[in-house]
């Protein structure tokens, strides 16, 4: 009895603390359904009369260009990322963890060093390289990157991922004739699902949300990504369109969501294993 | 890449290596070119990306280089500058500030939802992944907007508040509150810390606690005695990657602040205003100074930080200070 009822209490607090920390994200769901002037200057939660109306608005274009638009722009720039990450620091991970060449020693710290280096210390540089190679308002910057396995971080998460799996079974292969390339795409890569998910999951959720990149690389609002968008929508409209505001930034949201819904399994996983930022 | 072609690297390796002399070491025979074939993308990403821009910036930093014209070297001039520059000095207080306030709130917060969704209870899967999530969204320009409107005169916050009777005018607009409201949001993405920590809460053997719990150690004890002292590195582990994080806050701090950290300059975050000098007024010398110290500046703390874990963190099982 007393046992059961401590369970209870648990649930019912931790249902409390979950309500209050999921609130910011029913509030602006909500908040999209509402007119402009009903979302602030109340506590109530749910509309009186819910209105299409915001949708309607963003969509038709609230900057002149269709929201749709800067939606596929993130896409392009989000698949883009995964495909590059996953290639590049499914490659380098390789190199680290089975491969033996002179160096490998130093370049793995380096490597690791990188996980703790504030870019901002690069990014001036990269700025005038981009600039003078006239690929400013261009992806290439914001992808360069994401191709050269420039995020330490999944590099580091496929070498201990590729450690721990036996040894054996690529020595088996290389004796049966088996090159590297072969070892690799045949042996190590389809053993590396579970890792090469996470980074994949992880890229396309950093890339959606990825502010800084394009605030400094992109100036024509045909090019932005949807958090560029926003940023845009804000100054255009100095804010004052709240509704069509709310329905954008839930329209930027629900992707990350829906991913989230999807794949939360590895990405738990993956934070408590290797420390992601998330 | 086949089998053949790499038996010349090998032999290539092991002539190089085989030099004559007493202390000759043992080398197995190496992947040579396979290695730093596999490993090109990256490679040519440290070298164009990383370590090139690294130097560049050093150098750039010792220079009044506009984007526009040619460097001129002016040696240490844009260091001295910053310690007379008032926005500077502004920027170090407000990250400062954020740093001392949002780490050690998020992180108390993160242990105390780990610790009461530690051990075996129905839902705790389904738990874990719903604190979890506000931590993918948090940094994002859509949160940010919520957050400010939210936190917007007469809205849902200053609504609450006022029925206690306190009435702020709303934070995002009150130069008093508005990086509290950052120091908020920064709380609200509790949930990969908090993943971390339950990860370490695992790893504690429950004899512990059924020892301590015989020698009549209450919960409290037992938390400061046993947990506490056993989840030590990855108290660290969190503490190191979330001061470095918040260093960094840029997003949320411009959409909330723009690039002159409105209102009244309390959120002129570091990263802000070296975002404004280098790309509001393209004046890349300077910015490119105040990039190199703030890598100083949390390289500073960095090392500080793993002097006090000497006192304070334990490893059991290892013998002593790996790590």
């Amino acid at each position: 009895m007393r046992q059961t009822l401590t369970r209870v209490a648990w649930h019912v607090g931790v249902l409390a603390l979950l309500a209050i920390v999921l609130y910011p994200i029913v509030w602006v769901a909500a908040a999209t359904f509402k007119p402009s002037e009903a979302i602030v200057g109340s506590l109530r939660l749910f509309p009186a009369e819910p209105t299409f109306a915001n949708y309607e608005r963003v969509f038709s274009g609230v900057v002149g260009i269709g929201v749709l638009r800067f939606f596929w722009n993130s896409a392009v720039l989000a698949v883009l990322s995964v495909v590059g990450t996953v290639a590049s620091s499914a490659l380098a991970a390789y190199a680290f963890a089975r491969l033996r060449f002179r160096g490998r020693t130093v370049l793995f710290g380096i490597m690791i060093a990188t996980l703790l280096l504030p870019f901002h210390v690069l990014i001036i540089p990269q700025y005038v390289v981009f600039q003078n190679l006239d690929l400013v308002d261009t992806y290439v910057p914001l992808l360069a990157g994401k191709f050269l396995a420039s995020e330490a971080f999944f590099v580091f998460l496929i070498v201990q991922f590729i450690r721990q799996l036996p040894r054996e079974l690529d020595e088996s292969a290389k004796i049966d004739g088996a090159g590297h390339w072969t070892v690799f795409w045949h042996i190590i890569l389809p053993l590396c699902r579970p890792a090469l998910i996470t980074t994949a999951i992880f890229t396309f959720i950093w890339s959606w949300n990825d502010f800084f990149g394009p605030l400094i690389y992109l100036s024509t609002p045909d090019k932005y990504p949807l958090p560029l968008a926003l940023q845009l929508f804000i100054d255009e409209t100095s804010g004052s369109d709240f509704g069509a505001l709310m329905a954008m930034s839930m329209l930027a949201l629900v992707p990350v969501i829906l991913f989230f819904l999807f794949f939360q399994r590895f990405l738990v996983e993956g934070v408590s294993t290797s420390g992601l930022k998330g | 890449m086949s089998g053949a072609t790499i038996a010349p690297d090998r032999r290539a390796e092991v002539a190089t290596d085989g030099k004559p002399g007493p202390r000759k070491r043992v080398r197995l025979p190496g992947d040579g070119v396979a290695g730093y074939l596999f490993l090109s993308p990256w490679l040519i990403g440290i070298l164009l990306l990383t370590l090139g821009p690294m130097v560049t910036s050093l150098y750039l930093s010792f220079t009044d280089y506009d984007l526009f014209n040619t460097p001129n070297w002016i040696g240490l001039e844009n260091y001295r500058r910053m310690f007379t520059d008032a926005r500077w000095l502004r920027s170090v207080e407000v990250t400062a500030i954020y740093v001392a306030l949002a780490v050690p709130i998020k992180l108390a917060a993160a242990l105390a939802v780990a610790v009461l969704l530690n051990g075996k209870r129905a839902g705790q899967g389904f738990y874990r992944a719903a604190f979890y999530g506000p931590s993918l969204i948090g940094g994002s320009v859509g949160v940010a907007i919520v957050w400010k409107m939210m936190f917007s005169d007469d809205s849902v916050v200053d609504q609450l508040l006022l029925r206690f009777g306190i009435d702020t005018g709303g934070w995002a607009g009150n130069p008093d509150f508005s990086l509290m409201m950052l120091v908020l949001l920064a709380t609200w993405q509790l949930g990969a810390p908090m993943v971390i920590f339950l990860a370490g809460l695992k790893q504690v053997p429950r004899e512990l606690y059924e020892a301590a719990e015989v020698d009549g150690a209450g919960k409290a004890r037992r938390f400061w005695s046993i947990t506490l002292p056993m989840i030590s590195p990855v108290l660290f582990f969190n503490l190191l990657l979330e001061t470095i994080n918040a260093f960094q806050v840029f997003t949320s701090a411009y959409v909330v602040g723009g690039p002159n950290g409105q209102p009244a300059g309390s959120t002129l975050f570091y990263t802000i205003y070296l975002f404004d000098r280098g790309f509001g007024d393209y004046r890349m010398g300077y910015a490119s100074a105040m990039a190199w110290m703030l890598l100083l500046g949390v390289g500073l703390v960095t090392v500080f930080l793993f002097r006090t874990a000497r006192g304070w963190v334990f490893y059991s099982g290892d013998s002593g200070d790996k790590r």
